[in-house]
């Protein structure tokens, strides 16, 4: 089980450092904080109100701390991730019991409140590569790629007119994009989630089910309009549908147990992230299309079970 | 030609461990004394049919399988019975037993120990069938099920393929490889014995793949012998149970709570096929078996040729002794094999392995919340659902467990050996087992 959270660290280490390059010191001082915090929260949980053995050296405490961090925009002042640390931990996770046992990703349930708490900073997006070694908040900012055609949608604007504010897909790829700090890069998530793969720390379905149905519904909209509506390949690489899809849809905890549920899981996920994105009042839905399909776990489990062996063909 | 199969879902490839493949089938001497239980196969036990001060021969009836689902158990040695009483057996219970202190080594003059391969088939099916029951065969693979009961095919039942197990799954254990290799045309003459008893034309080996030498050998020899067909397996752990080798080999699913016999077929070990071969060619009951001693710690590991009956201490002994550091002695393998409570329990029929695990291989690590992570799901090779049956038995929902299909668990292990949490899933779906089955005896009555 150790190995199993470990190995999500070690995988997320490119997320990390991918984070650091577009943003700086800053990034990488967020996310000490956010993992210090989370494993503070567990460790004084557990000690003095349960009163059992921390174990928060099972590496999981830290896992949701570097997501939380990733989730969140640079521009968010560090009292406010300590906040979300301790929702995310304290709420999310020990009040149902600690490891394995939480409905909720406890990450998303951090940036949630964080999101409903402090709407500013939370939707205050810092243009990337701007003063790399600044701890400070103060940078320029401006609207993410998502938000870009969200605004131009609300506005009856053709996406060709702001073309060229918009990023190329190959500077979504790589990150060079404003965004949640972890958010940004595909390729550092990809790099990650090959990691997993190879460890078999993840099933290949949940992403690859997750963005496939994304991608089949935003490309859709986008046949019948691509004026209004961005390409499937845009709604993949933008936003935090790669982090999401690889590293939160994957939560052991809080995905279904059959292969069958996981699927039906993910697509749940890609439909919510489109509906949210292309017919909502956010420009980015991955958040709430997780923690929405969270909720449906139980009744996947119950409903979609595994085939059982000698219930075929035979009479 | 080989053809590579397998079973369609579950399964774990633990380590093989397979240490004493090289050693040739040795002899053990004989022990003082042994205590031969009657009650070694599933049903009841048999009745003693000796007394204290009898003399015995090696094949001399000692107990007799008087139920439907029984055996006969003979003397595996010649002596003066010394008690009909008690033993202790494998699992820990005090079970009826004959001793019988050993004086030399006679023989019942009808068996036939010459080695000389007799490959002519004289009795008939029901001849067959009968004398498997009086010489006592059961199956060798371990579960030591009466082979007889396996034979007689109730009215409406159609049976088409005899099926042979020498998949050999479980690590560490190497009898069957050994016999396959060296009695080779014996045990196909023994399948061919199985065959004519229960009428059909096709009989399968399923052997894994990673016994090459002894896929070769049967190959060569069933050449000669146009029904038999051998088929390599893929390595990969539980290839030897009874469901998934019959779905591997011809795609039949047997039903939870069903025996093979629903999808057409009877299987057996080789082992058991050797058995028979000994029993309806050279007169020979069932008195002696190939038994893997083995683990890191015994350096004269191997397969050793033993006497039921034969305290498990002589085994080790002949293999090298107990060392310090042995912390767990195992009857059978390490996936479904069960630990042994003291070191004069005997050999028995069913005894397939005699492992000895150090300190630090038998060391249990320890157990952490379940995070979910479902590889229990996804190795089950029957599709059930252990975390939740560990779940639903935590909180002794029994009926939650039937529902559940608790019966249909093989007790493989694999969700166990899997398991990153540690977790000792098999207990509690064994423990769910027993109180499901209490349950639905109390709403029977």
């Amino acid at each position: 089980m150790r190995s199993i959270m470990w190995g999500v660290v070690i995988a997320l280490l490119p997320v990390f450092a991918a984070s650091a390059l577009v943003f700086g010191v800053r990034a990488i001082m967020a996310v000490l904080v956010t993992s210090a915090a989370c494993v503070a929260t567990e460790y004084v949980i557990q000690r003095f109100f349960l009163r059992q053995q921390p174990t928060v050296d099972d590496g999981s405490a830290v896992v949701t701390g570097m997501l939380l961090a990733f989730n969140v925009s640079i521009a968010v002042p560090m009292w406010q991730l300590v906040v979300g640390a301790v929702v995310a931990i304290g709420v999310a996770k020990m009040a149902f019991g600690g490891i394995g046992t939480n409905p909720f990703n406890p990450a998303l349930i951090g940036r949630a409140f964080m999101t409903v708490s402090f709407p500013v900073h939370m939707n205050t997006w810092a243009f990337p590569r701007e003063q790399l070694v600044s701890l400070g908040v103060d940078r320029p900012t401006g609207a993410t790629p998502l938000g870009k055609i969200a605004d131009a949608l609300e506005l009856g604007e053709p996406l060709s007119a702001i073309a060229a504010e918009l990023p190329s897909h190959t500077e979504l790829f790589l990150g060079t994009i404003g965004g949640s700090m972890g958010e940004v890069s595909a390729l550092a998530v990809l790099i990650g989630g090959a990691y997993m793969l190879y460890r078999r720390l993840i099933p290949l379905e949940t992403p690859v089910v997750f963005l496939g149905t994304l991608a089949l519904i935003t490309g859709v909209f986008w046949l019948f309009d691509p004026e209004s509506y961005a390409d499937p390949l845009f709604h993949i690489l933008a936003g935090g549908a790669m982090l999401g899809s690889w590293f939160m849809a994957t939560d052991m905890a809080t995905s279904p147990m059959s292969r069958n549920g996981r699927i039906l899981f993910a697509a749940g996920c890609g439909l919510l992230t489109a509906v949210i994105r292309l017919l909502g009042g956010f420009p980015e839905g991955v958040t709430y299309a997780i923690l929405i399909m969270n909720a449906f776990v139980p009744l996947i489990d119950n409903k979609l079970r595994p085939p059982r062996f000698g219930k075929g063909a035979v009479s | 030609m080989v053809t590579v199969k397998t079973f369609p879902m579950g399964g774990v490839h633990p380590p093989e461990n397979k240490l004493t493949a090289d050693s040739p089938i040795q002899a053990l001497d004989l022990p003082d004394e042994v205590s031969i239980l009657l009650g070694q196969h599933i049903g009841a036990p048999a009745e003693p049919v000796v007394q204290k001060g009898d003399k015995v021969k090696v094949g001399t009836l000692i107990g007799e399988g008087k139920a439907f689902i029984s055996a006969n158990v003979h003397s595996t040695v010649s002596g003066t019975v010394k008690r009909v009483d008690e033993a202790l057996d494998a699992a820990g219970f005090r079970k009826p037993a004959v001793v019988i202190a050993v004086e030399g080594d006679e023989w019942e003059v009808h068996i036939d120990r010459s080695p000389d391969l007799v490959t002519e088939i004289t009795a008939t099916p029901e001849e067959i069938v009968d004398r498997i029951k009086t010489a006592g065969i059961v199956g060798m693979g371990g579960a030591a099920f009466p082979t007889n009961v396996k034979y007689m095919v109730p009215e409406g039942k159609q049976v088409d393929t005899l099926v042979i197990n020498g998949v050999e799954c479980e690590p560490y254990l190497t009898a069957d490889h050994r016999l396959m290799l060296e009695h080779t045309d014996e045990i196909l003459v023994g399948i061919e014995v199985l065959r004519k008893a229960l009428r059909v034309d096709r009989a399968v080996i399923g052997i894994e793949l990673n016994k090459p030498d002894a896929i070769e050998a049967m190959t060569q020899s069933a050449a000669r012998f146009p029904n038999i067909e051998v088929y390599g397996l893929k390595v990969q752990y539980p290839q030897g149970a009874e469901k998934q080798l019959i779905k591997a080999i011809l795609d039949r699913e047997v039903p939870g709570g069903k025996l093979p016999l629903d999808v057409g077929c009877v299987v057996n070990n080789v082992g058991t096929a050797l058995a028979a071969y000994h029993d309806i060619q050279k007169n020979r009951p069932l008195i002696d078996r190939v038994v893997t001693v083995t683990g890191t710690s015994l350096p004269n590991r191997g397969n050793f040729l033993i006497r039921v009956g034969t305290p498990f201490a002589r085994a080790i002994e002949a293999a090298g002794g107990m060392a310090d550091d042995v912390a767990k002695v195992i009857a059978g393998g390490p996936m479904m094999g069960k630990a042994v409570p003291d070191l004069n329990v005997p050999v028995t029929k069913g005894t397939s392995g005699i492992l000895l695990l150090t300190k630090a291989e038998a060391e249990q690590r320890e157990t952490v919340p379940c995070i979910r992570c479902s590889k229990c799901v996804e190795v089950c090779p029957v599709g059930l659902e252990p975390y939740l049956l560990e779940k639903l038995a935590r909180v002794e929902y029994w009926e939650q467990s039937d529902e559940h299909d608790v019966l249909d668990c093989i007790e493989c292990g694999s969700c166990t050996y899997i398991c990153p949490s540690n977790r000792p899933l098999l207990d509690y779906i064994k423990l769910s087992k027993v109180k499901v089955h209490e349950m639905r005896r109390a709403s029977a009555s």
